[in-house]
C-alpha cells in the first residue's frame, strides 16, 4: 500500500510539469499584449510598458519565461498578479471558499445522490423510480447557469429562504444554495449511476444466494448489493471532487463567492499567466490526490482488487 | 460573463458592457450639461446626517490614487482623497477643493495654493510636498503606475520616462517646485490652459509618507485627506468599508457615517441584490436589465449623459482611405439614429460633433451634413471619390455583444448604400486589438470609444487626433490650432481655437463619430440625495443621506 501511494505520487510529477507547461504555453502564446489590453484605448507610455513587460517576463521566449516561472515555483514564488498581489496569497485567500463550496456540493451529491439512487433502485418501475429518473433527466439537460439564476431568483429573492449572494453570511448558510446548484448535475448523475448499478446487482447470483440463505433484506441490500454497486459511484465521486473545485467558475460567478473559480475566470480574461498556471497546478494536485484516494477506496470496498 | 475584461484595469475605457446600454427611456435626466439626480424631489429623501449605506462595486485594481485609472477605484478614492480641485457637477467648471487656488499668468507656470488646514487621516499635515511626492512617483516610469501619462505635460517628464532600454535621467519632475508648505509651483513643458481641470483627476491627489514606506500596506488601507477614511482593510473581492473622517476640514463633509462598497464579479448578481434590498446604490445598471430597473425603481432610476463616444477609426496609411470625400461618404452612409434605436433602445445619442453635448464648447450639429444619414448623397460622394476596391475589413473587440450587433448593421448599410460588397469582420479580444491599432497594422475601419479624463474639448481633440494618433492622420494646421487653444489666456479664445480645430478634424474625417453613451443608475428608498455626475466624481459619496 505504501509503495503504491509513493509510486502514484511520483507519477504526479510529470503530470504536473506537462500540465503547467501546457497551460503556460496556451496563455502566453496567445497573440496580443496583456499589458496593452489592461490599458484599453489609452496608449501606455513606453517606459511604463517596458517596466511591466520586464516585471512579468513578457519579452522573453516562452521556454525562458516558463523556466523562470518554474524557478520561482521551486523557491516558493508563485508569481504576482497584474494587481501586484502574490499569486500564493490569492490562492490561499480564495482556496477556502472553493473548498467549502466544493465539499458542500460534494456532500449533497454523496448523501442525496446515493439516497435517491437507492430509493429509485429498490422501487424499480414504480412511481418513485419514475420521479427520480424524470427529475434527474431534467436537471442533467438544463445548463447550470440557468439552474443557478432560477434558484437565486426564486429561492433567494422571491422566497427569501437563502442569501441571494456572497460569503457574508458564512458557512453553511451562504453556501447551501450555491452548493446545491453546483451539485445539481453530479447529484443527478450519482443518483442514476447508483440506481443502475443497484438494479443490476440485485439480479446477481450472489444476491440470490444471500437471499436464499435467509439474510435480512437490509443486510442483503446494504452489505452485499450496495457495497458492490458503489464501486462505479465512488470512482465518479472521486473525480467529481476535483471537477467541483474546477467547475465552480459559473456558480461562484452567479453567487458572487470570491473563490478560485471566480479568480480563474478573471485571470484568463486578463491573460494573467502566473495566476492561471498557479491555480491550475493546485487543481491538478487535487485531481491527482482525489484519484489516489479513489484507488485506495477500491481496495476497501472490494478486497479482490489488489493495489500493488 | 463579464467583468474582468470589463475590468481590465482601465475599465473606464474597456468597460463598455456595463454602461453600454439598452433602456426603454430616453433620458430621465435633465438635458444638456446638467447632471441627473440630486435635483428632482424624489431624491431629496431623508435629510438627517448619520447612518450607513452600501454601493455595488466591481473589484478595483488599486486604491493608491496614482496607481490606477480604473473607474471603480476612482469611485472609492474620491471618497478617501481630496484632489487639488473638483469639477462642478452641473457644468464641469473648476472648483477649489484641497487647493485654495490654481493660477497662472502665462498658462505655463502654475501656482497651486493649498488650504492651510488640510490633514491626512493619520494626522499628518497635507503640504505641497505631499503633492510633489505623489506626482513624482506616478510620473516615474520604472514604477509602472497606471496614471503615468497624466503627468506628461509637466516639465522634466521625458527624463523620468526614457526610450526603451535606457535608464531614467532623473527621479523627480524638474517642473515641480515646493515653494513652501502651502505653495506648489508647477512648470509645464508648453502652455496649457486646461491644466486646472486635470487636477480634479484622482491621480493628482496627495500622498502621505506612509504611502512610500509601506506601499503594499497602503494600497490595502490608503490614508487620504478626504471626507471618508478606511474602516478596516480592503477585503479583496468582498468589500471596502469607509467611515466618516472626524478630522476632515474640507468642503465635502460627509452626511452619512459610513459607506460600504460591496464587491461583485457579476453586475447581474449586483442588480439582483439591489432588487432584494441588500445593496442601496448601483451606478452602472447592466444594459439588459435597464427596462426592468426603470419599472422597479421609477423615481429612483436615472439616466445621465456620458462623455464617452463610440467612433470608427480609419487607417489612413492605406491608400484606399486617403480621400476625405470617401471618408465622409462612409460617414453619411451610416444611419446613426437607426442603430442607436435598434441596438441601444434610443438611450445612446447619435453624435453630431466630436465632443459630447455635456462638454463646454459643444455645438449642436458641428459635424453637419457629414454626420447626417443621406444614402443618395453618400453614394454620389463615394462615386466621385473613386469608390472602394477590394475587401473591407471591420475591426472590433469582443468585450461587448452589442459591438457585433451594430457593426453588422453598419456593414449592411455600407453594402446597401455604397455598394461595397466584400465586407468581413475581424472580431478579437481587446488585448489583441490594442497592439494591432497601436502598431497601425489594421487594414480597415475599427471600432473604438473615447472616454474623457476631464470635460474639456481639448481632451477629445488631443486624445483622438494627437500626432501619434492611430489613424495615421496628421495636420499641421490642426496641431497649431490646438496649441493656440492651449496657450489662450481667456477661456473664450481657447474655445474658439478648439472649435476651429474640431471643424478641421470633422472636415477631414480621419475618424467617424458615431454616438455618445449614457449611463444608468438605480438606488433604494433607503437613501436620498443621490447625485451622480458625468464628470470625474461619479457618485458623490459625501452627499448621500440615509434613512435610519
Amino acid at each position: 500500500m505504501g509503495r503504491f501511494v509513493a509510486r502514484r505520487l511520483l507519477h504526479a510529477v510529470p503530470v504536473l510539469l506537462a500540465t503547467t507547461f501546457l497551460i503556460y504555453a496556451l496563455v502566453f502564446v496567445l497573440p496580443g499584449d496583456p499589458i496593452q489590453g489592461l490599458a484599453g484605448d489609452r496608449p501606455v507610455p513606453p517606459s511604463v510598458l517596458a517596466e511591466l513587460h520586464r516585471r512579468y517576463h513578457l519579452d522573453d521566449p516562452l521556454v525562458v519565461q516558463y523556466a523562470k516561472y518554474l524557478g520561482g515555483l521551486i523557491t516558493g514564488d508563485f508569481g504576482t498578479t497584474f494587481r501586484g498581489q502574490p499569486v500564493a496569497d490569492v490562492i490561499a485567500e480564495r482556496w477556502q471558499v472553493t473548498v467549502r463550496l466544493g465539499l458542500t456540493a460534494w456532500f449533497f451529491e454523496v448523501v442525496l445522490g446515493i439516497a435517491l439512487g437507492v430509493w429509485a433502485g429498490l422501487n424499480k418501475g414504480r412511481w418513485a423510480d419514475n420521479v427520480v429518473l424524470g427529475a434527474t433527466t431534467l436537471v442533467i439537460a438544463v445548463p447550470v447557469y440557468i439552474v443557478g439564476y432560477l434558484a437565486q431568483l426564486v429561492l433567494g429573492v422571491r422566497l427569501g429562504w437563502f442569501p441571494v449572494s456572497g460569503g457574508d453570511a458564512g458557512w453553511p448558510t451562504a453556501y447551501l444554495l450555491p452548493g446545491l446548484v453546483l451539485s445539481s448535475f453530479g447529484l443527478a448523475y450519482v443518483a442514476r449511476l447508483t440506481r443502475a448499478s443497484l438494479v443490476e446487482n440485485l439480479r446477481a447470483d450472489f444476491v440470490r444466494t444471500a437471499d436464499a440463505k435467509g439474510l435480512s433484506r437490509r443486510r442483503v441490500v446494504v452489505r452485499h448489493t450496495l457495497r458492490n454497486s458503489l464501486i462505479p459511484v465512488v470512482t465518479f465521486l472521486g473525480v467529481e471532487l476535483g471537477s467541483l473545485m474546477a467547475g465552480a467558475i459559473v456558480t461562484e460567478y452567479i453567487f458572487n463567492l470570491p473563490g478560485i473559480g471566480q479568480q480563474v475566470f478573471q485571470s484568463i480574461q486578463l491573460r494573467e499567466g502566473p495566476t492561471v498556471v498557479g491555480i491550475t497546478t493546485a487543481l491538478v494536485l487535487v485531481f491527482v490526490l482525489a484519484n489516489l484516494a479513489v484507488d485506495v477506496l477500491y481496495g476497501l470496498l472490494d478486497p479482490r482488487i489488489r493495489l500493488d | 460573463m463579464h467583468t474582468p475584461r470589463h475590468r481590465p484595469s482601465h475599465p473606464a475605457r474597456s468597460l463598455p458592457a456595463l454602461t453600454a446600454a439598452t433602456a426603454l427611456v430616453l433620458a430621465v435626466s435633465a438635458c444638456g450639461g446638467t447632471a441627473s439626480g440630486g435635483k428632482n424631489s424624489a431624491d431629496q429623501g431623508p435629510g438627517t446626517p448619520g447612518g450607513t449605506y452600501s454601493v455595488a462595486l466591481t473589484e478595483p485594481n488599486h486604491l493608491t490614487p496614482g496607481q490606477t485609472t480604473d473607474s471603480y477605484a476612482i469611485q472609492v478614492i474620491q471618497g478617501l482623497f481630496d484632489t487639488p480641485v473638483t469639477l462642478d457637477p452641473k457644468d464641469g467648471h473648476v472648483l477649489p477643493l484641497a487647493a485654495a487656488s490654481v493660477d497662472s499668468g502665462d498658462q505655463k507656470v502654475w501656482t497651486v495654493k493649498l488650504r492651510p488646514d488640510g490633514t491626512f487621516h493619520n494626522g499628518e499635515k497635507v503640504t505641497a510636498q505631499s503633492f510633489a511626492d505623489a506626482w513624482n512617483a506616478a510620473a516615474y516610469g520604472p514604477n509602472g503606475w497606471e496614471s503615468n501619462y497624466y503627468f506628461a505635460q509637466i516639465e522634466g517628464y521625458a527624463d523620468l520616462n526614457p526610450d526603451q532600454g535606457q535608464q531614467p535621467k532623473a527621479e523627480k519632475l524638474s517642473g515641480l517646485k515646493v515653494v513652501d508648505d502651502t505653495t506648489l509651483q508647477v512648470t509645464l513643458s508648453a502652455p496649457f490652459s486646461q491644466f486646472p481641470m486635470m487636477l480634479a483627476f484622482t491621480a493628482f491627489a496627495p500622498l502621505p509618507k506612509a504611502a512610500f514606506s509601506d506601499p503594499k500596506g497602503f494600497d490595502a488601507h490608503p490614508i487620504g485627506n478626504g471626507p471618508f477614511q478606511m474602516d478596516g482593510d480592503w477585503v479583496h473581492d468582498q468589500k471596502i468599508a469607509l467611515k466618516k473622517s472626524a478630522s476632515y476640514t474640507g468642503s465635502r463633509k460627509a452626511m452619512a457615517d459610513g459607506v460600504t462598497f460591496k464587491i461583485f464579479t457579476s453586475k447581474d448578481t449586483a442588480f439582483t441584490e439591489l432588487q432584494a434590498g441588500n445593496v442601496d446604490i448601483m451606478t452602472t445598471v447592466p444594459a439588459a436589465r435597464a427596462p426592468e430597473a426603470k419599472r422597479a425603481f421609477g423615481d429612483h432610476y436615472s439616466v445621465r449623459p456620458s462623455g464617452t463616444m463610440d467612433y470608427l477609426g480609419l487607417p489612413l496609411w492605406d491608400p484606399r482611405f486617403q480621400n476625405p470625400e470617401l471618408r465622409r461618404a462612409l460617414s453619411m452612409a451610416i444611419d446613426r439614429p437607426g442603430v442607436t434605436q435598434a441596438i441601444y433602445n434610443g438611450v445612446f445619442k447619435p453624435a453630431d460633433s466630436v465632443v459630447a453635448p455635456m462638454i463646454p464648447g459643444h455645438r449642436d450639429g458641428a459635424c453637419g451634413e457629414a454626420c447626417t444619414y443621406d444614402p443618395a448623397k453618400a453614394k454620389a460622394l463615394f462615386d466621385k471619390a473613386g469608390g472602394f476596391t477590394g475587401p473591407m475589413e471591420l475591426y472590433f473587440s469582443n468585450s461587448d455583444p452589442t459591438y457585433e450587433q451594430w457593426m453588422t448593421s453598419v456593414a449592411n448599410q455600407l453594402k446597401q448604400n455604397l455598394g461595397i460588397q466584400d465586407i468581413t469582420f475581424k472580431k478579437m479580444a481587446s488585448a489583441d486589438l490594442g497592439p494591432i491599432l497601436n502598431k497601425r497594422q489594421g487594414t480597415g475601419p475599427y471600432r473604438q470609444n473615447w472616454v474623457i479624463d476631464y470635460p474639456s474639448m481639448q481632451n477629445y481633440l488631443d486624445g483622438l487626433y494627437n500626432p501619434d494618433n492611430r489613424m495615421g492622420w496628421s495636420s499641421k494646421q490642426f496641431d497649431a490650432l490646438l496649441a493656440e487653444g492651449n496657450a489662450a489666456k481667456d477661456g473664450k479664445d481657447g474655445l474658439a481655437a478648439y472649435q476651429k480645430a474640431e471643424d478641421l478634424a470633422l472636415r477631414e474625417m480621419p475618424l467617424i463619430p458615431l454616438w455618445n453613451w449614457q449611463d444608468q443608475s438605480a438606488w433604494s428608498t433607503n437613501v436620498g440625495h443621490v447625485l451622480i455626475d458625468p464628470y470625474v466624481t461619479g457618485l458623490h459619496l459625501d452627499e448621500v443621506t440615509v434613512k435610519h
